[in-house]
């Protein structure tokens, strides 16, 4: 097979990722850009979510649509109630200071994880996906000079996959709106923008702040729902996504959505691509290195805006 | 009535205000004056919640204002133009006035009150709010707080860097408040246009209340204001 294939299959793969990315580091961009704190915890979140969609998926029962369905609704829901407990009752105590806020959600990222494996344990458990058919990818080749489809071996992708970019950015689309056209989006713009002045105008900023902390956290949730038919279930899986949305969102310009999803798509693609021809390792050390650049040469990220 | 009573606040651990006392009355300009640093903002700043008391009380017709959460301050009816304007300078004209007119729930009769008298601003509305001139970043800071439908207004160096038409603007506005009954606490460097509207000035330095006078006598001698200001 020649190199086409190949780039097409790890092209999609990629996409899965990249869209898994965008929707876990959109949560945080919020919560960072809203609230102006670094949510260190933000991929025990995403742990939270995919344990508890197994959890649920399992006490549902029936067809793995039904739990699945039942599980993309209340997994999310409870992460999110769960991160609004943390930020009413640890947060909010230590008046959201920057450093003393990493160092708190530092501390819930043990409580979260160990409390999981005590509970749920080491092992790594999958959720039936709802629906999974392979679908078989035709790729084009030259014969005498004729154009010829053709179905080579081993390209494919599977519904299941189709449906996660879809519906990762059926909800980007809503957060976008939200934040876009809604009062709720309008509180806390203002919030994010000035948070003194909108005290002055009878926004209570702590509510939107336990809101936004709750839905960047019920958005990982959201994602790591998606992509646990895929993945898996374990009380460690925290770490990569945190990693790569620490480096999204910062590639992207802290607090800046559409460059939080563009970086995302970047990041996605060329850890896909890059993993499938050499090594994941040297994915996440091609990523990281770009991190590194992009605070030296435009620390506001490249799509963010320099503040004044 | 909008009272200070003997408040004592400051952030963290340095206190500014010692003892501060203050009444604003309905319809009534008073003026906050003193050297740089010597407490104007923070007052403003603790009436409206935002800096919190050690001791005393700020109360509004008898209701403990300083017993309330800061953002359930403006809801009774106290309007705050923030010294720098402090717009929410990427939101439009539009939703900046949306936010000051949900504090009391306040409709669409309001806002065409309050854009009579900016009509500026209503060829604006749609227009990003770091986009305008510095004098209409200032009638959109003074034309938010008038959404609330207040009974005071706090302003905080309003005509600081305008030019002398827009200065003109905003005093109008000022005194057609006034008119109307607003109770108006203004804090104001220019001496000469504090003692065209003011009805009584407030001397304040090093956190400490000095002399209350009417401005009539501050107008026939000028002494006075040499004497605290040192100008």
């Amino acid at each position: 097979m020649e190199i086409g294939p190949y780039i097409l299959l790890a092209s999609l793969e990629g996409a899965v990722t990249a869209a898994v990315l965008a929707l876990t580091a959109v949560g945080l961009s919020l919560v960072f850009g809203v609230m102006r704190v670094v949510n260190v915890a933000h991929g025990e979140f995403f742990m939270l979510g995919a344990v508890l969609a197994w959890w649920v998926a399992q006490s549902v029962g029936g067809h793995p649509a039904v739990g699945f369905a039942a599980a993309l609704v209340i997994a999310p829901l409870l992460v999110a109630a769960i991160a609004v407990v943390a930020d009413m009752t640890v947060l909010k105590r230590i008046e959201y200071d920057p450093e003393r806020t990493i160092v708190a959600t530092i501390g819930i990222l043990y409580i979260i994880q160990q409390v999981t494996l005590m509970t749920y344990g080491p092992d790594a458990r999958p959720v039936e996906p709802p629906f999974n058919t392979r679908l078989a990818i035709p790729w084009f080749e030259f014969v005498d000079g004729k154009f010829q489809m053709y179905w080579p071996w081993g390209l494919s992708t599977t519904s299941y996959k189709l449906s996660v970019i879809a519906a990762a950015g059926v909800v980007l689309v809503g957060v976008w709106l939200m934040m876009a056209r809604t009062k709720i989006g309008l509180l806390m713009r203002a919030t994010q923008l000035d948070r003194e002045t909108a005290l002055a105008f009878g926004i209570p900023v702590e509510r939107i702040y336990a809101i936004v902390f709750g839905m960047g956290a019920g958005l990982a949730a959201l994602a790591a729902v998606l992509i646990v038919p895929i993945q898996q279930a374990h009380y460690l899986m925290g770490g990569d996504p945190l990693l790569l949305s620490f480096i999204v969102v910062i590639i992207g310009g802290l607090g800046s959505l559409p460059g939080t999803v563009l970086a995302a798509i970047l990041i996605g693609l060329s850890d896909g691509i890059i993993s499938v021809f050499f090594s994941p390792t040297l994915a996440k050390i091609l990523a990281t290195l770009l991190v590194a650049l992009v605070l030296v040469f435009r620390p506001q990220g490249l799509f963010g805006v320099k503040t004044r | 009535m909008l009272e200070l009573d003997k408040i004592n606040a400051g952030y963290g651990g340095a206190q500014i205000l010692r003892d501060v006392s203050l009444s604003v009355a309905p319809g009534e300009i008073v003026c906050l004056l003193g050297r740089n640093g010597a407490g104007k903002t923070t007052t403003m700043k603790a009436i409206m919640g935002l800096v919190p008391l050690m001791s005393g009380a700020v109360r509004l017709n008898g209701a403990d204002l300083s017993s309330l959460p800061a953002h359930k301050v403006p809801g009774h009816g106290v309007g705050y133009i923030p010294q720098g304007r402090r717009l929410f300078s990427e939101l439009t004209v539009a939703q900046n006035l949306e936010i000051g007119l949900m504090v009391r729930k306040s409709g669409a009769d309001v806002l065409n009150g309050v854009l009579d008298l900016f009509p500026r601003l209503r060829e604006r509305l749609d227009q990003r709010a770091q986009t305008l001139s510095g004098g209409e970043q200032q009638m959109l800071a003074t034309a938010r707080a008038l959404c609330i439908e207040p009974s005071y207004l706090l302003l905080d160096e309003p005509t600081e860097g305008l030019q002398p038409s827009m200065i003109e603007a905003i005093r109008q506005v000022i005194v057609v408040m006034r008119d109307r009954g607003v109770g108006i606490l203004l804090v104001e460097q220019r001496i000469d246009a504090v003692l065209s509207v003011a009805d009584r000035v407030a001397f304040i330095e090093n956190g400490h209340n000095l002399e209350t006078l009417d401005a009539d006598v501050l107008r026939k001698d000028h002494s006075v204001i040499e004497r605290h200001l040192g100008v």
